[in-house]
């Protein structure tokens, strides 16, 4: 006779999944109401999904003060832990959403934000995101990590072009092979120390003092192969420029910012406790590809003639010097990575806006691609605001201080150096040198040429007032982030050190 | 007011320049000269309020700004920095009063009023994070204006200046970090303040690779003799106000931070690159006056002639005693007046003739001949003639390193005379000889808005070498509490000796005031 099952529902502590029920929730309210009532305006949908993400985001808030005054909670079976890196994470991926969402809102009509279902795989996306950063069990961020990319190719392909359906197959089987890669590598994890849960592989490690190093080798390749292709890391980076260029303008910022992130905190969590394992092999494979990533994304970038595609490299080589921070794993570096990248979102986004703003429904005769140099020919003279905010943003990102990402820069930089990565932080330093070639590159087209004759209709072409607050906003944050470092450092830091990274 | 003035003096001119974007184009010019013309008072009223019998820093502000990582808004003035900061002012002025362009005025003068801004921020800076920010926002402007206004290979000579610099500044920055780090570790505490970093006492090892960081960022923005090629191409292509803006301030803030960072952050270290550093130093001052000699394009002759000079500078800052350093900053602003009004006054004869070939020219002296004089006073002050501003800088640089070592000094003393050869030489092609071009025949003299700028030029030239004190007193009590400093930190035999003990001097010093 089976005992019965005896769990209180206190014990599940349910509130844990709330963020992501709302926005799962908020999906279906979206689709229940297309099936009562079709053919509503894309304001309506936008607005809906902005409410329910800024319930999401109240409740993480909350979830935040509870942190601080409890330390990390968990909750069905502990399959989710809310920890600071969860708190954090989950903060960047629904503001960020909450930040990218409105770019449907543009004064063209775009045949995507039609569709009620559009949002709601927003949504879906942004649950599945947070399912990912807000547990350590394998199996759950795999979900996570599926439902998410599954909603995201299917957002890349509405944009409805012959590019964008290119870059949606492209990412789908570039992402498939990156599951098939995390199953392989969980499975051999679960082989050796029969958990799914990342702490407690961490501890059987231990425990047996890395016997079986030999699988935990084939394991963290397997693992590094699908963060690599998650975080486009190169080798593994192939695909970027093509699905940035395929998908609109606002969901390439999207996807340079919040599904990143949420992959990073993985990792993080994965490859921390392995880089303090002093398992050597690691260390210097982490090295190699932080280095190679950042660098060769560089130079790759350099060639671009594509603005778009140059970003897409540039937000490889800032994937790569982030991913020193996990390499460096002190706490200090594991406050910069959060810093750098929400300073990052709100430069990025700027960047973006500004391409999604211009983007034009058909090329010119003789134009290769959306966002040619040459179409900012001369912006200063046609249109000399946009032209100053493009350039702030590219001074950004090239780490002028004292604009937002000099900040990250700076401290992640600082972290090297404090971790004793004398030669890394160099590297880091020089690589910043590198990448200013490319983002003067478009100053450059902007301020010291003249414009070329017919873009000029195209500028600023989707600019409605939400989109030019939405890039007011990433002014401001760009502009003033030394103000806001400060607190920022703060509390990240304190968050990061409670969860014990 | 005067405990916030330098904080008023970094920010009016961007304050303005943003609302500049409101004021129409007609009138953006008075505009401009109105806005400089304020900010230069200021500075003089800054130089008034200046208490020149103090040594350390004053109008010092502070602020937070990133508590949590040791980077505060800190800022403040000693003798060394004053000057500048007043030089930087005037020639921000004089720069706009005399401006010449035509094309897309606004945005060139709201860019000279940003430029401003980092101007007098990188010198009035104390902390190291204030100072970079200031540093790297300076290449900004002068990247636009040379990409904008400049010649036919703008683009090029453009990026260029700013890929050198910003590469340079970045393992600056790394340096910078590790000084903080190290301070970290010394106090438990984070802080990019200067004058903290002073109480650090490192070792030798350390202060020699924190040393080069620093000097990678430095010598580029020198320019010292390997890294100098960014600059002729910079020169070459810049529009006149760029070139007057470049050779004459922004060049010191290397020289500057020489003295600010290297020498009291690190004396063991700069003792022990005292040579190869001295040596680079005359290279640069033989090798580009060699190469100045060779020139056909005046602006060429007159660019290389100013990294000559700046050769001079270095070497006055690493003879590493009270004399040579004062001189050496006494020096650079006398360079910064003398090249820039070199620079002027190329500008005023390509306005005219669109052409900087010199093979163009020849007996101007007959149709321009206040031009004539004014180039030539300028000219003579470049070569250091005694009683014109550069002689007195070059010969306390000089005679600075003469203590170190009498050999290099000779050899400098002697590069000097090259730097008379290729300036009389250029003078005599230019002006000398008769007419032999037809349209330069009937070319006009200097105008009164050129007058406006050389004219105060020349009296400066003029004033400061025959009676240099008012701006050498300051100088030197402030160059002689850091060289203190530096004899104070000094570990190894070598740097001790070589280090001048100020320690009685000063008392007698002191002592001769009250009497």
């Amino acid at each position: 006779m089976l005992e019965p099952i005896n769990v209180s529902l206190a014990s599940l502590n349910i509130t844990t999944l709330a963020p992501m029920l709302i926005a799962i929730v908020g999906a279906l309210t979206i689709l229940c109401i297309d099936l009562i009532k079709g053919g509503l305006h894309k304001s309506f949908y936008v607005m809906v999904s902005s409410l329910f993400l800024l319930l999401d985001l109240g409740v993480v808030v909350d979830f935040g003060n509870i942190f601080l005054k409890n330390g990390p909670v968990s909750g069905m079976f502990d399959m989710m832990l809310i920890d600071g890196l969860a708190i954090m994470g989950q903060i960047i991926i629904v503001a960020g959403s909450m930040l990218f969402i409105p770019l449907a809102l543009t004064s063209k009509r775009f045949h995507e934000y039609n569709y009620p279902e559009y949002f709601a795989l927003f949504l879906f996306m942004i649950a599945g995101f947070q399912f990912m950063v807000s547990t350590d069990n394998l199996i759950l961020i795999f979900v996570g990590l599926e439902t998410a990319s599954l909603a995201l190719y299917a957002l890349i392909a509405l944009h409805n072009r012959s590019k964008s359906f290119e870059a949606a197959v492209k990412y789908f089987t570039m992402g498939a092979l990156a599951a098939g890669f995390f199953a392989f590598g969980s499975m051999i994890l679960y082989a050796i120390s029969g958990s799914i849960e990342i702490n407690q592989i961490a501890s059987v490690l231990a425990g047996d003092h890395y016997a079986n190093i030999g699988y935990v080798l084939v394991a963290v390749s397997f693992m590094l192969a699908a963060f690599g292709f998650k975080l486009s890391m190169v080798p593994f980076h192939t695909w970027t420029p093509d699905v940035y260029e395929g998908s609109s303008a606002a969901l390439a910022g999207y996807m340079s910012i919040v599904p990143k992130i949420a992959g990073f905190i993985v990792a993080m969590r994965l490859f921390e406790f392995l880089v303090h394992s002093g398992v050597v092999w690691l260390q210097v494979i982490l090295y190699i590809v932080v280095v190679v990533t950042m660098t060769a994304s560089n130079i790759w970038a350099m060639v671009q003639t594509d603005v778009k595609r140059m970003l897409a490299y540039s937000s490889i080589s800032h994937a790569g010097f982030v991913m020193a921070a996990i390499l460096i794993g002190t706490t200090q570096s594991n406050a910069a990575l959060f810093m750098y990248w929400a300073l990052f979102s709100f430069t990025n986004l700027g960047a973006f806006t500004m391409l999604w703003v211009s983007r034009q429904k058909n090329l010119l005769a003789g134009q290769s691609s959306d966002h040619p140099f040459e179409k900012f020919s001369g912006l200063i003279k046609t249109m000399p605001m946009a032209a100053i905010l493009m350039g702030l943003f590219m001074l950004s990102l090239a780490g002028i201080p004292p604009f937002g990402l000099f900040w990250g820069k700076i401290y992640i930089i600082a972290s090297a150096v404090t971790g004793g990565y004398t030669v890394l932080a160099l590297i880091m330093a020089l690589n910043s040198a590198l990448a200013a070639y490319y983002y003067l590159k478009l100053i450059v087209f902007m301020f010291m040429k003249e414009p070329v004759v017919g873009y000029e209709k195209y500028y600023l072409i989707n600019a409605s007032i939400t989109l030019k607050t939405i890039i007011g906003i990433a002014a401001i944050g760009t502009i003033f982030a030394v103000f806001a470092v400060n607190p920022l450092l703060k509390v990240i830091t304190l968050f990061v050190y409670n969860s014990g990274y | 007011m005067q405990e916030h003035i330098l904080s008023i003096l970094i920010f009016f001119p961007a304050l303005a320049a943003m609302l500049g974007f409101i004021v129409h184009k007609d009138s953006v010019r008075a505009y401009g000269i109105t806005v400089a013309a304020i900010e230069f008072f200021l500075s003089l009223l800054l130089w008034n309020l200046y208490d020149p019998m103090t040594s350390g820093m004053q109008f010092m502000e502070s602020a937070p700004l990133v508590a949590a990582f040791g980077i505060n808004y800190l800022v403040g003035i000693d003798g060394i920095s004053l000057f500048i900061i007043v030089l930087s002012t005037f020639f921000t002025m004089i720069g706009i009063a005399s401006l010449t362009e035509t094309r897309r005025v606004k945005d060139l003068i709201i860019t000279l009023l940003f430029l401003e801004m980092t101007m007098v921020g990188v010198f009035a800076a104390l902390d190291a994070v204030v100072f970079y920010v200031f540093w790297e926002l300076s290449l900004i402007p002068m990247l636009y204006i040379i990409g904008a206004w400049g010649g036919p290979l703008r683009i090029y000579a453009s990026v260029k200046f700013f890929l050198y610099t910003f590469t340079g500044s970045l393992v600056m920055l790394v340096g910078m970090l590790f000084m903080a780090y190290f301070y970290y570790q010394a106090t438990g505490q984070w802080s990019f303040s200067l004058l903290e970093w002073y109480r650090l006492i490192l070792p030798l090892n350390f202060q020699l690779w924190l040393f080069a960081a620093f000097f990678v960022g430095f010598a580029i923005k020198v320019p010292m003799f390997p890294f100098h090629t960014w600059l002729p191409y910079a020169h070459g292509q810049a529009p006149t106000i760029g070139s007057v803006i470049l050779a004459a301030i922004l060049l010191k803030m290397g020289t500057y931070a020489f003295v600010r960072f290297s020498l009291p952050l690190f004396p063991d270290a700069s003792v022990f690159f005292m040579f190869p550093i001295a040596t680079l130093a005359i290279i640069m001052i033989v090798y580009t006056a060699m190469v100045a000699y060779a020139q056909e394009d005046i602006k060429q002759v007159v660019a290389y002639s100013s990294v000559s000079h700046m050769g001079v500078i270095v070497l006055g800052t690493f003879a590493l005693n009270v004399e040579g350093i004062s001189g050496s900053i006494f020096l650079m602003i006398a360079h910064g007046v003398v090249s820039g009004a070199l620079f002027l006054l190329v500008g005023v004869i390509y306005d005219r003739r669109h052409t900087k070939l010199m093979s163009e020219f020849g007996g101007l002296a007959s149709v321009m001949p206040r031009y004539a004089t004014i180039f030539g006073i300028m000219m003579m002050a470049s070569v250091g003639l005694p009683l014109t501003i550069n002689f007195v800088g070059e010969f306390l640089s000089l005679l600075g390193f003469y203590k170190q070592s009498h050999s290099f000094t000779i050899v400098a003393g002697t590069a000097i005379i090259v730097g008379a050869i290729y300036m009389l030489s250029a003078y005599k092609k230019m002006f000398f000889g008769t007419v032999t071009k037809e349209e330069n025949k009937n070319l006009k003299d200097v105008n009164k808005t050129e007058l406006i700028a050389l004219v105060p030029l020349v009296i400066i030239t003029i004033w400061l070498g025959v009676y240099p004190k008012p701006i050498l007193e300051p100088i030197n009590n402030s160059v002689e509490s850091i060289v203190q400093l530096m004899h104070d930190k000094a570990q190894t035999k070598e740097a001790q000796t070589r280090i001048p003990n100020l320690g009685n001097h000063q008392a007698t010093n002191s002592q001769q005031e009250t009497h």
